[in-house]
C-alpha cells in the first residue's frame, strides 16, 4: 500500500518536473497563428482594415475582434487563404474598408513637389526618398501602393498610377469556361484561343 | 548499331513535312526596316551600343550583352538606326519590348572581318566559347539559351556531347534543310562545340523520317572521318525535346528540376552547331537562320530569314495572302503559340512561321471552342513522356490550388501537348498547365515583394521606437543638467552666461567693423560720422543701453 502511494507520487513528482522542463525549454514565442495569418496578408501597411498596419490586423483577427474580408489590398486571394487557414467561410469583402483595385504605385510629379517631409512621414515602407526643401521621389520597387502619401501632401503632387504590364509579370490567361458550363445563348462571344493548341 | 531505349508515352502525328522540304532553302528578301528585340534569349536583354541615326553595317555589334547570363545583338544588314523603342515581339502576350529598329539600305556591307581561324584546335576552350559568345549564338532549338555557357562544362566531366537534329514538331523543315545543305559545316561545327566541352563522346541523332539529312551526315561523316556516331531515332513525338532524346539514346533520364549535365551530357540543336562554325571559321556573328514557313500559304518552304524581319513578309513571299489570316503560330502545332500580329519579327529562337487561314484549310486542331467534360479516361497519363497525372494536374488548375499541384510536379511538364492531343473531349490541358505555372511564378514574386514590406515596415517601426527614445534621453539630460545646478547656483549660471553674452557681444560693437585699407578721405569720413554720434547721445552708448535693458527683464 505504502509502497505504491510513494512510486505513484514519485511518477507524479517526476512527470511534474519533465513537463515543467519542457514549458521553459519548449517555450512559444509569440502567437504562432498570427505569424501564420500575418504571412497570407500582402504587406501594403495601408490601413484600410482600420488597424494600423498589417500585423495588428492580423493580431486582431487571431483574437477573433476583426473579421477576415477587411483587406482591400489582398482581395478575393487573401480572404479565401484567410478562411482556408482559420477553417471559416469566406465571405464578400467589406465594402465600408474600400474596393479591389489593380496594383498601383505612387508617382511623385516632381516639379510641384515643395520638399515639405509630410510624405516620407507617412510612408509605411520608408520608400520615399528626400529631404526638407529638396524634391521627394518614390522608390518604385519598394513602393507597396498603400496610398498613405495621397492625403499629406499639401500640394497634392502625389498620383497613384496602375503599374504597368511588363513581360516579367504577363500571365498566361486561364482557358475560357468550356461550352457546357457557358449559358446556353453567347456562342458569338467565343473567345480567342490564345496558344495553337 | 547504336542501342536504342524508349520514353513512356509519346504520340505518333502526322508529319506534315514533305511541302515544305520540296524547294531548296533561298534567302527571304531583305525587308525595308529590321526590328530587332534586345531579348530574344533566356536572361536578362542586351544593352545597345549604337544611338538612333546611326549607320551600322551587316554583322555590326549593336547591343552588348547584359552582365549575367545575356546574349549580344547584331545588326542583321547594313544600314541606318531608326529607332530604340518599344515594339510589338513575338510573345503570346501580344505585348511590346524594346527593340533596336534598322532601316536597311539594301547594300548589305559588312563589316570588317579579321579573324581566320586556320585550325580551332589551336584554341583554348575558353577562346573558343568567347567566340561564340561574342557570336551572339543562343541555342536555336527554341528555347534560346546563350550556347556559350551551355558549352562551358564548370567542372562537370562531359561523357556525352548529343546533337539533336530530330525536329520530332509536324510541319517543322528548317534543321532538316540545314543538314540535307550544310551537312559538313554542322559537322565542323559540332567538332567546335567538342572541343569547347571536352566531350569523350559525340551523337548526332536524326529521327528516321528525314533519310536525305540522314545520308548527307553519313557521307560526310564517312568522308572525313570523324570520331561522330549517327544514329537514327524512331520518329515518335516528342522525340526532340532534351530530355526526351537523352531518354531514347542513353536510357538516362534528368532528374527532377536537373540539367542534363547533372548526369554528364550536354544535347544542342544542329542550327547551334552550324552558327558555332559559321562564327569560328567566317567570323560571322548570329544574324539569319533557317525558319519554315508553312500552312496555308502557296508555296510552303523554307528560308534563310534575317533576324528583324516581320512574318508578314515571309508569308507573301510563299504566297500567302494576309488578309485572309486566321492565326499565325510560331512555333509548331503542338508547342507553338499563335500571334497577336503578323507585324511581329522573326528572332533567334523562331523555327516556323505555321500559317492558318480563315478557310480552314490546314488541319490544325483549335479545341477551345469543342471542350467536354472530362470522361476519365487516362489517355492523357497514358501519352505524357514525362509520368505525369495530366488529369490530376487538369482539377487542380481548375481549382486554383496551386499548393497541390506543385505536389503533382507540374513543373516537370514539358508542354509537349500530347495529352492535349489525345484527349477525346479536347480539353486545352496545356493551356491550363500554363495558366498555372505563370500564376505560382506570379504568386511567388508578390510573395517576394510582401516579405520585402514587412521587412521595410519592421525596420521603420524599429527605428521610430529609437528616434523616440533617442529624443526623450535628450530630453532627459538637458532637464536634469538644469536641476542639478538648481536654486542660487540657477542664478548664478544664468549670469555667468548673460555675462558672457554681454562680453562678446561688446567685443563685436566696440569694434568698428570694415576698417581696414581705408583712404584718407573715408577714414575723415568716418571720424567725422563717430563724433557726431557722441555729441548727440553722449549718455548711452549702445552696449551700455543693452546692459540695462537685461537687467530690467523680469526674472
Amino acid at each position: 500500500m505504502l509502497s505504491a502511494l510513494l512510486a505513484l507520487g514519485a511518477l507524479g513528482i517526476l512527470f511534474g518536473l519533465l513537463l515543467g522542463y519542457a514549458a521553459i525549454r519548449y517555450k512559444v514565442e509569440g502567437d504562432p497563428l498570427v505569424e501564420e495569418i500575418d504571412a497570407v496578408l500582402p504587406q501594403t501597411q495601408c490601413g484600410q482594415c482600420g488597424y494600423p498596419g498589417c500585423r495588428p490586423y492580423a493580431e486582431a483577427i487571431a483574437r477573433g475582434e476583426a473579421d477576415i474580408n477587411r483587406c482591400p489590398p489582398g482581395g478575393e486571394t487573401v480572404i479565401i487563404a484567410l478562411a482556408d487557414l482559420l477553417g471559416r467561410d469566406p465571405k464578400p469583402l467589406d465594402e465600408e474598408c474600400g474596393e479591389e483595385k489593380p496594383k498601383m504605385v505612387a508617382y511623385i510629379h516632381e516639379e510641384q513637389c515643395i520638399g515639405c517631409t509630410l510624405c516620407i512621414q507617412a510612408c509605411p515602407v520608408d520608400a520615399i526618398l528626400g529631404a526638407p526643401k529638396q524634391m521627394h521621389t518614390i522608390i518604385e520597387s519598394e513602393c507597396t501602393g498603400c496610398e498613405l502619401c495621397v492625403e499629406p501632401c499639401p500640394v497634392d503632387c502625389i498620383e497613384m498610377i496602375p503599374v504597368k504590364q511588363g513581360l516579367d509579370t504577363w500571365k498566361w490567361p486561364a482557358p475560357p469556361p468550356p461550352p457546357y458550363e457557358r449559358p446556353a445563348d453567347d456562342d458569338d462571344t467565343a473567345p480567342q484561343p490564345a496558344g495553337a493548341h | 548499331m547504336h542501342r536504342l531505349f524508349q520514353f513512356k508515352g509519346g504520340v505518333v502525328l502526322k508529319e506534315h513535312k514533305k511541302d515544305s522540304t520540296a524547294l531548296p532553302v533561298q534567302p527571304a528578301k531583305l525587308p525595308p526596316t529590321l526590328t530587332l528585340p534586345l531579348k530574344q534569349h533566356i536572361g536578362v536583354a542586351a544593352e545597345p551600343v549604337v544611338a538612333v541615326g546611326d549607320e551600322v553595317l551587316k554583322g555590326q555589334l549593336i547591343a552588348r550583352a547584359g552582365d549575367t547570363l545575356s546574349a549580344p545583338l547584331h545588326a542583321p544588314s547594313s544600314g541606318a538606326v531608326i529607332a530604340i523603342a518599344d515594339q510589338p515581339i513575338p510573345h503570346p502576350s501580344g505585348l511590346s519590348a524594346p527593340c533596336i529598329v534598322i532601316e536597311t539600305d539594301g547594300e548589305e556591307r559588312w563589316r570588317p572581318r579579321q579573324r581566320s581561324v586556320f585550325n580551332f584546335a589551336e584554341l583554348s576552350a575558353q577562346e573558343l566559347r568567347e567566340i561564340i559568345r561574342d557570336a551572339g549564338i543562343v541555342g536555336l532549338g527554341g528555347a534560346g539559351f546563350p550556347a556559350a555557357v551551355k558549352l562551358d562544362p564548370r567542372g562537370h566531366e562531359v561523357e556525352l556531347l548529343i546533337l539533336n537534329g530530330a525536329e520530332c514538331e509536324p510541319y517543322i523543315t528548317c534543321d532538316e534543310m540545314l543538314l540535307r545543305e550544310h551537312a559538313l559545316e554542322v559537322l565542323a561545327g559540332l567538332l567546335m562545340m567538342r572541343h569547347a566541352l571536352n566531350a569523350q563522346r559525340c551523337i548526332i541523332a536524326v529521327e528516321n523520317n528525314k533519310p536525305k539529312a540522314f545520308r548527307a551526315l553519313h557521307e560526310e561523316i564517312q568522308n572525313t572521318g570523324a570520331n561522330v556516331e549517327l544514329v537514327e531515332v524512331p520518329t515518335i513525338y516528342p522525340t526532340g525535346s532534351e530530355k526526351q532524346l537523352i531518354q531514347v539514346l542513353t536510357g538516362k533520364e534528368v532528374p527532377t528540376g536537373g540539367l542534363p549535365i547533372d548526369i554528364g551530357m550536354v544535347c544542342h540543336n544542329v542550327g547551334t552547331a552550324y552558327a558555332v562554325y559559321r562564327a569560328v571559321e567566317f567570323d560571322e556573328p548570329l544574324i539569319s537562320r533557317y525558319v519554315t514557313v508553312a500552312g496555308s500559304v502557296a508555296h510552303a518552304r523554307n528560308l534563310k530569314v534575317l533576324f528583324g524581319t516581320p512574318l508578314g513578309n515571309l508569308i507573301e513571299e510563299c504566297g500567302g495572302n494576309r488578309r485572309t489570316l486566321r492565326r499565325v503560330i510560331v512555333g509548331g502545332p503542338m508547342m507553338g503559340t499563335a500571334m497577336h500580329s503578323d507585324t511581329v519579327p522573326v528572332v533567334k529562337t523562331t523555327n516556323c512561321v505555321l500559317v492558318e487561314s480563315v478557310m480552314h484549310d490546314v488541319p490544325l486542331p483549335s479545341r477551345d471552342e469543342y471542350a467536354m467534360p472530362c470522361i476519365r479516361c487516362g489517355n492523357c497519363a497514358h501519352a505524357c513522356p514525362v509520368n505525369l497525372l495530366p488529369q490530376q494536374l487538369y482539377w487542380y488548375a481548375r481549382a486554383r490550388d496551386f499548393d497541390k499541384i506543385q505536389d503533382y510536379n507540374l513543373f516537370d511538364c514539358i508542354e509537349c501537348g500530347c495529352c492535349d492531343y489525345v484527349c477525346p473531349s479536347q480539353i486545352p490541358l496545356v493551356g491550363y498547365y500554363r495558366y498555372a505555372k505563370s500564376e505560382i511564378w506570379n504568386q511567388d514574386a508578390e510573395k517576394r515583394q510582401a516579405d520585402l514590406a514587412r521587412e521595410r515596415h519592421q525596420f521603420r517601426e524599429f527605428r521610430l521606437e529609437r528616434e523616440k527614445k533617442e529624443r526623450a534621453e535628450r530630453h532627459k539630460k538637458k532637464r536634469s543638467a538644469v536641476s542639478k545646478a538648481g536654486g542660487d547656483d540657477k542664478k548664478a549660471a544664468i549670469e555667468a552666461a548673460m555675462a558672457r553674452v554681454r562680453a562678446k557681444k561688446a567685443e563685436q560693437d566696440s569694434a568698428p567693423k570694415n576698417t581696414d585699407n581705408l583712404t584718407p578721405a573715408q577714414q575723415r569720413q568716418v571720424d567725422e560720422a563717430d563724433r557726431r554720434r557722441r555729441e548727440e547721445n553722449p549718455a548711452t552708448s549702445p552696449r551700455d543701453n543693452k546692459a540695462e535693458n537685461t537687467q530690467d527683464r523680469p526674472q
